[in-house]
């Protein structure tokens, strides 16, 4: 036809490997780079890194369209002094050295007087291991990222329960799992491996249950759709529970060998240590050995727990942990017809999961061969599988039940025996990691000196508590105090509004790092906004300093009075750490680097290159040599070169002389290994090790060898925890310290020892508020950094309010209409659109796509900005008062930020060209101001 | 009017399993990505950060409910592009000739030398799978990535369109839909994969894989929560005894 196209073009000439940072999953991806027209090389494709163990080559939306983000228009270009108001968005640009020099004047008398009065706090951060590091070094108490929004629920509901957790810290075993439980509403976490899975089980012809009030995404896959009703998914799990234990489809060898319900409790009513494990003369708790009928230690040598032991002893009787769990969901409380109407799930239906996972556990599972060996020195020829596999997302973990809801589940897992077991739940190295082996929290904060150990930890007892001897908070977020005694991720939702109102106490510097305060990442933007703006009598702010650091002109930068620019994705050195956030997989340890695949050639630096620099300014600890002068140079340096234990660092792989892994010494090649090896590193868990590796001697060797810890330490899963029993003898008043009087009540219902489920809606005004209100990011947006992206903002521009027909029909609304939402605690104006495949209770929309106007490189009248909203401003941190007192509006054990309880009425209203609540445009600070250069796209040649 | 091949070689197209398909948008983006930066007239985007965005793209996933009669409303996600299809109407329709599936491997593609972008492809195809690129003034459609398939400049395992290199549930497929023992070919027959629209006659090459079907009920299973016992003490005897005989 006389068409000849040129069928090999070139897209760049040079692939350079490094790891996407456009969410939390961290795949591996190809970036495709050629000679650019200005000089340097420029970025022409971005594409997954098929040999990387996180993604095998697939790559999402995001993934893809990180060339937009990384060509953003809103890109700073300089460090900038705020010359406005807070607010205003008008700065000027001043050179780094006068920047450093500038946050070390704010920094270095709050050190030598309080270091408190610093509130360092690092939202999305990846770099959580290093951030830590300089918080601890410089003293303050008041450090962590962002997990108290979004995910401490869930990490320390597993944790406490089997250590290890859901999202980074284990998967589904999607190679022999048959059936597959989703819970909870959200598109992703981690992205790809999940939609991978997903296509693998399906493929295999497993079959997918969703438990989700919204049937989208991974949902509309699922083969089967459970509409639950927001925030009672933990009522479901624990019927579930009820049946199961009923028709005796449990694994009880399983529950005997590997967790502690065989563990006797101290049945003396008047001990200080009533229904905690009874211990032995070495101090370890006792079990009934079957073999002998009488106590052993649990993990004696050749010992066989009897799962139903008994003791009498000094007059009292002593029952396994096993009889608590049978007394508590045999009771009709848990029966189907009892929660059928509260869940929205029809007891039939609730019957036919049950029977769904009988069937697949114990039916039809294969015992998959291997030879191992337990800790108790006894060999296995290989592991019964119970190909039962769960997951579960944020619409668990943003509830005020979250915690106790994310332990019903783990006590499914483990009652149905799958949890290590092929085809069940598999935790990724260095999962698993018992309380035990996990650090205490400190906060005790002397002027001039490190903090006394790391900020984050798991009590395990209120004897670990961050509380003075008033029993007031030691931290600014109120962590680890008798309101939230296990935020083993902080509370990030409170600083600000704390550090404003002063209370526990005012600070002088607040430092932030990829957090957008002002706008999404908070519960309330209007009071965060409020506590930013907020000035005390003298006519200062209220919060006399902030810095803060990002790459782009978000909302937060505004509202901030000096900005450290952040690289992009592509521009920068980073270590995914096995210290910190690892890209491990359940068969590998892996860690991964970026680096810069192009040169900035703006004035911008790695954050964590100017903590580097910071930190040597104001000579901290490690910091420094002994001379003073800076120890790293920057950030890659420091990644390179630093030791956390003598032959363990931030990087794994080539440590040494390049052929050591695991441990080994600094290797100042190390870099340039990763670089030629595709960015990562990997070593996988020997075959006999692949499972059960809490109680394999192979698996524990094997993780000492590659530095993950440094002792074996095998562990039995808590389905009754002893941390928790411990509060509650604090609150009966048997054990020191005691919380306040008024919080005793509450805080022993709250702290049950086994997992427990109550009803969040009324303290959260459902008589006025009848529906449910609930947000949740598209898979194409999902945790995703840069908030605005050119060719995404083509899929998702705006958000609309789904709502179910009955709500439509109710109030005459149709598609297009606008509609007034109402909650507690304000009122917002919006688009609407009929949504079937939703629970009928519950409204929801797509997060973070409104945007505050003219932020993030968007036009005034970008519809964002006019159509797009935020059901933040619905939300409060606090609940609504009741009894003149206020709560926090957290998980009252962890703090999870509870934004998922959120309750509304939805009324129809005139339509609207914008949506309310309107806010002024903000000032647009100095940016980048272009998009894509247009001689990056193609060689010439390529044209046919 | 310009002429079809009497026939084609090879019938090279997509298989895309809507049972798999979570909607994610890897396929939309990774084909703009690549056919921004390879064949013909880069992929605009107007307005890239104002009031209507607008831009070019290959492929778009569509998001539908679909109500049963009995059970729960699903949502299915669709993608498109074009589907290569035996009889295309575009092809015939165009006054240039730049518009032509290819006799070698049936693709269809837009010469874009020759397009004068009046757009009467783009009426004639049913399925709505090409669009004008206000900035070229020709018409972009889906390539099959015909510049990645023949590419030796790339490593032979990536010799396969954008889309289904990136997407992620593995729910999209490429091969040669006219030679029955293809690994394409076979997927179709095993799960019945159809046309889409075949009514209209234009015979696509491109094929969807149904999804399953959804939330049925299942009253066998009864007898597998059959009670064991009504007390905890019973629950516990019946435990001893089980264990006992293990």
């Amino acid at each position: 036809m006389g068409h000849h196209p040129n069928l090999t073009p070139r897209v760049g000439d040079e692939v350079r490997k490094t790891t996407c940072y456009m969410c939390a999953c961290r795949c591996g991806i190809d970036v495709h780079v050629r000679d650019g027209p200005g000089g340097g090389k420029v970025v022409t494709y971005i594409e997954g890194n098929r040999d990387h163990p996180v993604n095998r080559g697939v790559l999402c939306a995001k993934g893809s369209a990180g060339l937009m983000q990384h060509h953003s228009p809103a890109r700073l270009r300089a460090p900038l002094r705020r010359v406005g108001e807070r607010g205003e968005g008008r700065f000027e640009e001043i050179t780094w050295e006068e920047a450093l020099d500038l946050a070390a004047s704010w920094l270095a008398p709050v050190r030598e007087s309080d270091p408190k009065k610093l509130a360092f706090f690092t939202g999305r951060d990846q770099s959580q291991s290093f951030t830590s590091w300089w918080a601890q070094a410089f003293g303050t108490p008041n450090y962590a990222a962002h997990g108290g929004f979004c995910s401490v629920n869930m990490a320390a509901g597993g944790i406490y329960t089997l250590g290890g957790a859901f999202w980074e810290f284990g998967q589904p075993d999607w190679d022999r799992a048959k059936l597959f439980l989703l819970f909870g509403v959200a598109e992703d976490h981690d992205s790809n491996p999940i939609k991978m899975g997903i296509g693998r089980l399906k493929g295999r012809g497993g079959k997918i249950v969703g438990i989700n009030p919204v049937r989208t995404g991974y949902n509309a896959v699922a083969d089967d759709w459970y509409g639950i009703t927001p925030g009672t998914d933990g009522l479901l799990v624990l019927s579930l529970i009820h049946l199961l234990l009923k028709a005796g489809r449990i694994d009880a060898d399983y529950l005997a060998r590997w967790t502690n319900a065989p563990v006797l409790l101290d049945g003396d009513p008047e001990s200080p240590d009533h229904l905690l494990p009874l211990t032995g003369e070495d101090g370890e708790p006792l079990v009934i050995d079957r073999r002998t009928g009488r106590p052993a230690p649990w993990n004696g040598e050749g010992v066989r727990p009897l799962l139903t032991g008994t003791l009498d002893r000094g007059g009292h009787r002593h029952e396994s942990a096993f009889h608590r769990i049978a007394g508590r969901y045999l009771a009709d409380d848990y029966a189907p017809e009892a929660v059928e109407g509260r869940t929205g799930i029809p007891a039939a239906r609730i019957r036919q999961l049950a029977g769904e996972i009988a069937r697949a556990a114990f039916e039809d599972a294969e015992f998959v061969p291997g030879a191992w060996t337990d800790f108790r020195g006894e060999r296995h020829e290989g592991w019964q599988a119970r190909p039962v596999a769960m997951h579960a997302m944020r619409g668990v973990s943003a509830h005020a039940n979250g915690f106790q809801t994310a332990r019903a589940i783990h006590l499914l897992q483990a009652l149905i025996g799958s949890v290590e077991a092929p085809g069940g739940f598999r935790f990724k190295p260095p999962y698993p990691k018992p309380v035990d082996a996990h650090p205490r929290p400190h906060a005790n904060a002397v002027p001039g000196q490190p903090l006394d150990g790391p900020h984050l930890g798991y009590p395990r007892g209120p004897e670990d508590l961050l509380v003075g001897e008033d029993g007031g908070p030691k931290r600014i977020d109120k962590a680890y105090s008798w309101d939230a005694p296990l935020a083993a991720h902080g509370l990030m939702h409170m600083v600000l509004g704390n550090a404003a109102k002063g209370d526990p106490y005012g600070v002088d510097v607040v430092m932030m790092y990829m957090a957008n305060m002002a706008w999404n990442s908070s519960m309330s933007p209007g009071r965060a906004m409020e506590a930013l703006t907020a000035r005390g009598e003298d006519g200062g702010y209220r919060i006399p300093k902030v810095i803060y650091s990002d790459a782009y002109a978000s909302e937060m930068v505004a509202y901030a009075d000096l900005i450290l620019p952040d690289t992009t994705y592509l521009e920068r050195h980073d270590c995914i750490s096995l210290l910190d956030r690892p890209i491990c997989e359940a068969d590998a340890a892996a860690d991964a680097i970026r680096w810069p695949v192009v040169e900035p050639g703006r004035e911008v630096r790695g954050f964590q290159t100017a903590l580097v620099q910071l930190g040597a300014k104001l000579g901290l600890p490690g910091f420094v040599e002994q001379d003073g002068t800076p120890a790293y140079a920057d950030y890659a340096d420091y990644i390179q070169n630093h030791e956390r234990r003598p032959g363990v660092g931030p990087l794994a792989g080539w440590r040494g002389d390049g052929k050591s892994h695991g441990r080994g010494g600094p290797n100042p090649e190390q870099i340039e290994r990763y670089k030629e090896a595709g960015g990562f590193w990997t070593s996988h868990v020997p075959e006999g090790a692949r499972y059960m590796k809490p109680f394999n001697a192979g698996y524990q060797d094997w993780a000492v060898g590659i530095g993950l810890f440094d002792v074996p330490q095998p562990y039995l899963f808590e389905l009754w925890s002893a941390p928790l029993r411990r509060f509650q003898l604090a609150a009966e008043g048997k054990r020191d310290p005691r919380p306040p009087e008024d919080r005793r009540a509450a805080l022993h219902r709250q702290m049950d020892p086994l997992p427990v489920w109550w009803d969040c809606a009324e303290a959260n005004g459902a008589e006025e508020y009848p529906l449910h209100a609930l947000t949740q990011r598209p898979m194409a947006m999902y945790h995703s950094w840069g908030s605005q992206n050119a060719w995404l903002r083509q899929i998702h521009g705006t958000n609309p309010l789904f709502i179910p027909p009955a709500v439509a029909e109710a109030e005459g609304l149709r598609d297009g209409d606008w509609a007034r939402v109402t909650s507690p605690h304000g009122e917002i104006t919006v688009p609407v659109q009929v949504q079937r495949a939703l629970n009928p209770r519950t409204v929801w929309t797509w997060n973070a796509i409104g945007k505050r106007k003219r932020a993030w490189g968007l036009d005034a009248d970008a519809p964002e900005a006019t159509k797009g909203f935020l059901m933040n401003h619905l939300i409060h941190e606090l609940l609504p008062p009741k009894g003149g007192q206020r709560f926090a509006n957290s998980d009252p054990v962890t703090g999870q930020a509870a934004w998922f309880d959120l309750r509304v009425r939805v009324e129809k209203a005139e339509a609207r060209a914008q949506a309310r609540p309107v806010l002024d445009p903000l000032g647009v600070p100095p940016v980048t101001g272009d998009g894509r250069p247009d001689g990056a796209r193609r060689e010439p040649e390529a044209e046919g | 009017m310009t002429m079809l091949p009497a026939g084609t070689e090879r019938s090279l197209g997509l298989v895309i399993d809507l049972d798999i398909c979570v909607g994610c948008h890897a396929c939309v983006i990774a084909c703009k990505g690549w056919n921004d930066a390879a064949y013909g007239a880069p992929l605009s985007d107007r307005d890239p950060y104002g009031a209507e965005p607008e831009g070019t793209f290959l492929n778009r996933v569509h998001s539908y409910e679909v109500v049963p009669e009995e059970g729960a409303a699903q949502t299915v996600h669709f993608p498109k592009s074009c589907l290569h299809c035996e009889d295309a109407p575009c092809v015939t329709v165009c006054p240039t000739g730049a518009s032509l599936k290819r006799a070698e491997d049936g693709i269809v593609l837009v010469n874009e030398a020759a397009c004068i972008g009046c757009g009467l492809c783009a009426w004639a195809c049913p399925y709505g799978a090409r669009e004008r690129d206000p900035s070229a003034g020709v018409m972009k459609k889906c390539t099959l990535c015909v510049d990645r398939i023949y590419n030796d400049a790339l490593p032979e395992r990536d010799r396969e369109p954008a889309c289904v290199r990136t997407c992620p549930s593995n729910a999209r497929h490429f091969g040669d839909l006219a030679d029955p023992e293809s690994a394409a070919s076979r997927m179709v027959a095993a799960r019945e994969g159809f046309d889409l629209m075949p009514d209209l006659g234009t015979r696509p090459v491109n094929k969807y894989l149904p999804p399953r079907p959804k939330d049925e009920r299942v009253d066998v299973l009864a007898p597998l929560l059959e009670p064991v016992a009504e007390e905890p003490s019973g629950l516990l005897g019946w435990l001893d005894r089980q264990l006992g005989k293990l």
